[in-house]
């Protein structure tokens, strides 16, 4: 009895406080309006104008910092493949007999190394092997990952296969295979990319094959599927938008990561030959004068440059991640 | 939980099996020269009797059988350019203690230095102008950005030029170890501080945590008792990953500084190239990584009771 009764108190405050808002004084023509019949609009449906790639440079743009980046990485890249293009631009393993070790100055802009060769257009042309060899294990990765992925992700029957497979060789770290390999092989920047791309793409076949598995019996997918949409819209409409993300986030890592390894490799004196000036070549002879303080800008020159480099592919890479992610664009 | 491991344990074993039969069979293409002090001075038969010798001119099946008879009793084979004549497994039980303190110790150091890190910068996250988080994120772009073997040189430029510190490393002197080792746990520090701030910012969005702070709870106590503890278990997965990170990291740092271990011995064989030496410590590394990510899976099993072997769904 008591409760009902608290429930009437109850209903009354709440409709005093309800008139309270519309308090104001509302013309009768205020209340509704006609439409104006509009035939086309009518058959538009539920229709929405949403699009992936718009909604995703929007949700890049928003991020100044990687705006920044991206700027200052297409210039990198767009003076690193046209300084070679450039008025006297010399040819980068030239040697000028008597300049040797030059600092920086005008005539060699970032001076000159133990044999007489222009730092300036050794790095630039380093830069662009390394950036070959990079952006060469990054579309490997992402061809061959995608298909075994998505192979591995669609086709139950190799579900197993593949996985036990992909468990066996998940084991071994990537730099013990590229050490393997640039042993046996002669030394080259095919050996390398040979090398790296030889276990690479396994990480990315493992996360979209995880992706497709998540999205392939989604109901939207299923109502497609009975709706008779070709396989191939499913493919690209439903499951791409879903990989995007994933494959430019791997993509923009493997670049910096496969320069590091050509560093790396090249340290312990499986790189390159010396002939071919690339990042790590000029990092290992730059390292020889580590100490040396009037000549360690050997050393840092292209430390730099390899940083500029990296750290911009890791930005722009984790910022277009997020954007291109449909789960972002939803706000 | 004993089954589990045990299958986990034969699985572990098998791939090492595997594993080591691929490789075994690679670097039989290792260049010939590898295997003779002085190949340049010698004549054609020489060289065909010393394979024989070797047992390299037997068909691949009967060597990769010597190779796992030599194998159980204990037996690499011999070193013939590095030091003459000496048994790798000598020559590797020599190398194994000092690589493994060094190590042990920064892989302790990055646990010590990189989940404090996290909890700072998860915790940042909640105040007003986010310094902490925004210097963090800095700190792990950086370290992960910039591949190892060029911030290890800065790091031995900055510590040899303005410090004072010694280039080549002194196992006497442990003072000298620093550089290596802060090397060495740099990438970890972030590895470990990036993901526990993931997780644990997903985790403080939960309700009931959400829950706990609208009761009044401090933010230390809800930080400490329920953030960090649920925050901690999914961590542990990284722990192989790390354990490979400096594993390969020390091939790197030991060279870099003298330091006698195992790291160092690779490069060092690897430009002298002495083939037998090679061949040891490459399948010694890779017997390593599988033991370590065995180790972080059942470590992963003791913690959290829901994952089985049957269950888990291509990897980790």
């Amino acid at each position: 009895m008591s409760v009902s009764r608290y429930k009437d108190r109850k209903t009354e405050e709440l409709s005093a406080s309800l008139e309270g808002h519309v308090s104001r004084d509302y013309q009768p023509e205020e209340y509704f309006q006609l439409a104006e019949y509009d035939p086309s609009a009518a058959e538009l449906g539920s229709y929405s104008n949403y699009s992936y790639w718009g909604s995703t440079f929007r949700a890049f743009l928003r991020s100044p910092v990687a705006v920044f980046f991206l700027a200052l990485l297409v210039l990198v890249l767009a003076f690193t493949f046209i300084e070679p293009l450039l008025p006297y631009a010399p040819e980068a393993n030239t040697i000028y007999r008597g300049d040797t070790n030059l600092r920086p100055c005008a005539e060699y802009w970032f001076g000159t190394n133990s044999i007489g060769q222009d730092l300036w257009s050794q790095i630039w042309s380093g830069t662009r092997t390394s950036l070959l060899i990079g952006f060469a294990v990054a579309c490997m990765e992402a061809v061959l990952g995608v298909i075994m992925g998505v192979l591995w992700g669609y086709v139950r029957k190799l579900d197993f296969l593949f996985t036990e497979i992909y468990n066996i060789f998940d084991n071994v770290p990537q730099t013990l295979v590229v050490i393997i390999i640039s042993y046996i092989l002669r030394p080259g920047v095919s050996t390398m990319i040979f090398a790296m791309c030889l276990t690479s793409w396994l990480q990315t076949a493992r996360l979209v094959r995880n992706q497709v598995l998540i999205i392939r019996d989604r109901d939207y997918n299923l109502a497609s599927r009975c709706l008779g949409t070709p396989t191939w819209r499913i493919m690209v409409k439903n499951l791409l938008p879903y990989l995007v993300s994933i494959l430019t986030l791997r993509m923009a890592l493997a670049v910096p990561a496969a320069i590091g390894n050509e560093v790396f490799i090249t340290y312990i004196g499986l790189g390159v030959p010396l002939e071919t000036p690339t990042l790590g070549n000029l990092i290992k002879a730059g390292q020889v004068v580590i100490n040396e303080p009037t000549l360690n800008y050997q050393l840092f020159l292209p430390v730099l440059i390899l940083s500029i480099v990296t750290v911009s592919f890791y930005i722009v890479g984790n910022s277009f991640a997020d954007a291109a992610d449909p789960k972002n664009h939803v706000k | 939980m004993a089954r589990y491991i045990l299958k986990r344990l034969l699985r572990s074993l098998l791939t090492l099996f595997i594993i080591i039969t691929i490789v075994f069979s690679l670097l039989r293409l290792m260049p010939i020269e590898g295997y003779f002090q002085n190949y340049e001075k010698m004549s054609q038969t020489q060289i065909d009797l010393g394979l024989a010798e070797l047992g390299l001119d037997q068909p691949l099946p009967i060597q990769l059988l010597n190779f796992y008879t030599d194998l159980l009793h204990g037996d690499l084979g011999v070193s013939n350019k590095y030091r003459r004549n000496v048994e790798v497994t000598q020559i590797i039980a020599e190398k194994i203690p000092i690589s493994m303190t060094i190590g042990l110790i920064s892989l302790g150091i990055a646990l010590a230095v990189g989940l404090p890190l996290g909890i700072l910068m998860a915790r940042s996250t909640r105040t007003r102008y986010k310094i902490g988080d925004k210097l963090g994120t800095v700190f792990v772009v950086l370290i992960q950005a910039i591949p190892a073997a060029v911030y290890y040189l800065i790091i031995q430029f900055f510590g040899t030029s303005a410090f004072h510190m010694p280039l080549r490393a002194n196992m006497n002197e442990p003072i000298t170890l620093l550089l290596p080792i802060l090397s060495l746990s740099l990438g970890n520090i972030a590895y470990y501080a990036m993901w526990l701030r993931r997780y644990m910012v997903d985790e403080s969005n939960k309700d009931y945590v959400k829950l706990a702070r609208a009761k009044g709870v401090s933010a230390g106590d809800i930080s400490r008792k329920h953030v960090f503890r649920n925050a901690f278990v999914p961590l542990v997965q990284f722990i192989p990953t790390s354990v490979i990170l400096t594993l390969m990291g020390s091939l790197y740092v030991e060279s870099l500084y003298s330091i006698p271990g195992m790291g160092g011995l690779l490069v060092t064989v690897i430009q002298r190239q002495d083939n037998t030496v090679v061949q040891a410590l490459v399948l010694f590394y890779a017997a390593i990584s599988i033991l370590g990510l065995l180790v972080g899976d059942i470590l992963m099993a003791l913690l959290d009771p829901r994952i089985t072997l049957g269950k888990k769904e291509g990897g980790r």
